[in-house]
């Protein structure tokens, strides 16, 4: 017989395919969309444990705070009331990201909303049935007409909508903390404040939170019609046309200047509404500082930015930032950490995601090989 | 009323210089082609290792040297990202801002143990020009400053020739402004644009620098307060030219002092806080006026 000399062939063979196999399965499990943001998370809390170790603090400790801190059932209800302002500010940013641009103004627009909200429903002495909606609207109104500027100053003028909503933000800040520290301040407080909203003026409670308010559940139907009009309607469909390539869908008749004007609006009117439930949720009034200060904003723009603009995954990585944000508290009290580390994680997760196009540039070199 | 004329020029060059140059590494940044808005976290780190530089050597020139050099290796990661793995600059640049604002406090707590404010007693601050005040005119406004002062103006020339009359500057502006016909004259696309921004967060480190320990001997937590956006919307202003670069920052700083000035004769702090920012978009919008209807007036004759 002849056959006798292979026997090495095939104990080469099976196990070179089976490498080949597994790598293919490798190739696949990495393709997969989720790894991309698990990746920039895992890789963001890494370096954070570097830093940490590098400070000679104790980064299982630290995150063990951290996840303590934000799930502890007796807070559970701030950590909820916080989910859902990060998750209204992603949507602020979500919008217009799904078209390519960047709305960096949410803290402008979000007081602009707050302030509205607190003369509305505190000074104007309406019915309460009346105060609660109209301020509502009112905040959502305004905010939205001050986002939609930097529509047309982009379209008109060529001025990035990145630059003008983060040069227009700071004067909405300001503006809005002059009022409140001179026109609406509350007489002979120490604290720069508006006066308490009436009691009938309040957003009401839900259920047994003493924190959250109707106001999440206002939150939670801006993020289903986000996700609706994303994924069902035809302005979705244009958005993310225009997203995708600009040129493109102005070939193809989408009109850009009114699409961007209608995507900074509704995103600033998100900020808007949520400044506007900040301020009629307890402790029910307008402090100076109070919304721009926790970082809603930019917790929420790192949300939109981790979830790619998805509606559907808003919720889903507003839920890291959130822990981020109210544990980050937790970990200075517990494990003497600075909760600024809570910043540096969320700077490196944006960071690390934009990176990510090395593996995207992999993977179209190897497909057009 | 003379002294006080000078006051104010002084005090408009004191706040323009750390703007001058933030927009100076913008600009060099956008003639290669690399959107940087990462101007705003670069000065603010640069504040930082300016002043902890200066804390630990026990020399201001140390702190610079520590803030030039601390702030070039931090934006190498936007330099690789954005020139060789075609990454988004601006993405990048908005994740660095917030690890600038979250690293700076991290550390100073860290480090120096205190939040806030870190001034500790005996902070060497960058040395006055102090031998010039017997001179006339230029005393009242440069025997207050730093030698980085007047820097500004000769680095901005000098780099706005070069970029002008230069092969390599030539070569930059290719680079930036068709990048596939550089490749094809056998230029680095990647290789200019990344050391253009690692050059560029150098500079950024100088402003960080001048603002803390040239401006003031202290570091406050976020104290560039917005004037790395300041600088990028002066960049856009001068469509990235950098011998314009001073007309424009000068500006701003004009409105900085005047909103000082107003302050102290009663105006609200917040009004004065916002000037800066409206002055620079109305500004913005009013050249684009000017440019679009010239735009206009070519096509349409």
């Amino acid at each position: 017989m002849t056959i006798a000399p292979t026997p090495l062939p095939p104990t080469v063979e099976p196990a070179g395919s089976q490498d080949r196999g597994l790598r293919r399965a490798l190739g696949v499990a990495l393709r997969h969309p989720v790894v991309v943001p698990v990746g920039a998370v895992i890789v963001a809390l890494l370096i954070g444990a570097v830093i940490m170790l590098s400070a000679g603090l104790n980064p299982l400790e630290a995150y063990s705070a951290v996840l303590t801190g934000a799930l502890d059932p007796d807070s559970l209800d701030y950590t909820i009331s916080v989910w859902g302002f990060i998750c209204g500010m992603a949507v602020a940013a979500a919008i217009p990201l799904r078209m390519g641009e960047f709305n960096m103004g949410g803290n402008g627009q979000m007081v602009l909303g707050g302030v509205t909200a607190a003369v509305i429903a505190g000074q104007l002495g309406l019915p309460g049935i009346l105060a609660v909606p109209l301020a509502v609207v009112g905040a959502v109104v305004v905010a939205g007409a001050f986002g939609s500027l930097s529509a047309p100053l982009a379209t008109r003028f060529g001025i990035p909508i990145i630059i003008s909503t983060l040069l227009l933000s700071p004067v909405a800040v300001a503006v809005v903390s002059y009022l409140v520290r001179y026109p609406l301040a509350e007489q002979g407080s120490a604290v720069a404040q508006t006066p308490r909203l009436p009691a009938d003026a309040r957003m009401p409670g839900l259920g047994d939170f003493s924190y959250s308010t109707w106001g999440l559940i206002l939150i939670i139907a801006v993020m289903v019609i986000f996700w609706l009009v994303d994924s069902r309607a035809a302005v979705g469909f244009e958005l993310r046309t225009v997203g995708a390539n600009r040129r493109f869908a102005s070939y193809g008749g989408v009109r850009v200047g009114r699409l961007a004007f209608g995507a900074m609006a509704t995103g600033a009117a998100a900020a808007g509404l949520v400044g506007a439930i900040i301020v009629l949720s307890p402790p029910y009034r307008l402090i100076d500082g109070a919304l721009t200060s926790p970082g809603y904003t930019f917790a929420g723009l790192a949300a939109a930015l981790l979830a790619g603009g998805r509606p559907a995954l808003i919720p889903v990585t507003s839920i890291l930032f959130t822990v981020l944000q109210v544990g980050g508290a937790a970990m200075e009290r517990t494990a003497d950490v600075p909760r600024q580390l809570s910043d540096v994680l969320q700077g490196v997760v944006i960071v690390v995601l934009a990176l990510r196009t090395i593996i995207d540039q992999r993977r179209t070199e190897r497909s057009s090989a | 009323m003379h002294v006080f004329e000078l006051g104010f020029v002084a005090a408009v060059l004191l706040a323009a210089t750390p703007i001058l140059y933030a927009s100076l590494a913008g600009a060099i940044s956008a003639q290669a082609g690399v959107f940087n808005i990462a101007l705003e976290g670069q000065m603010l780190w640069g504040a930082f290792a300016g002043v902890a530089g200066s804390y630990l050597t026990g020399s201001a020139w140390g702190g610079l040297a520590l803030a030039i050099v601390t702030t070039a290796i931090s934006s190498v990661v936007l330099a690789v990202g954005a020139a060789r793995w075609n990454a988004d600059p601006i993405i990048i640049a908005i994740g660095a801002n917030l690890v600038a604002v979250g690293l700076t406090g991290f550390l100073l707590r860290v480090l120096f143990g205190v939040s806030g404010t870190f001034a500790p007693t005996g902070l060497q601050g960058l040395p006055k020009m102090a031998f010039l005040a017997d001179v006339p005119v230029i005393g009242p406004i440069f025997a207050g400053q730093t030698v980085l002062v007047p820097l500004a103006f000769v680095v901005i020339v000098a780099v706005g020739l070069w970029l002008r009359s230069t092969p390599a500057g030539l070569r930059l502006r290719g680079v930036g402004e068709h990048p596939e016909a550089a490749t094809t004259l056998g230029i680095g696309v990647s290789s200019y644009r990344m050391w253009t921004v690692i050059v560029a967060g150098a500079l950024c480190g100088v402003a960080g620098a001048q603002l803390s320990l040239g401006n003031v001997t202290v570091f406050t937590e976020n104290m560039t307060a917005g004037r790395g956006w300041i600088a990028v919307a002066a960049v856009m202003l001068v469509s990235s030219r950098p011998l314009w670069l001073p007309l424009a920052c000068l500006g701003f700083g004009a409105a900085e002092a005047l909103g000082f000035r107003l302050q102290g004769i009663g105006a609200p702090q917040q009004l004065t806080d916002a000037a800066p920012y409206a002055i620079t978009l109305v500004v913005l919008v009013l050249t684009r006026i000017r440019f679009t209807r010239r735009r206009d007036a070519v096509l349409s004759s």
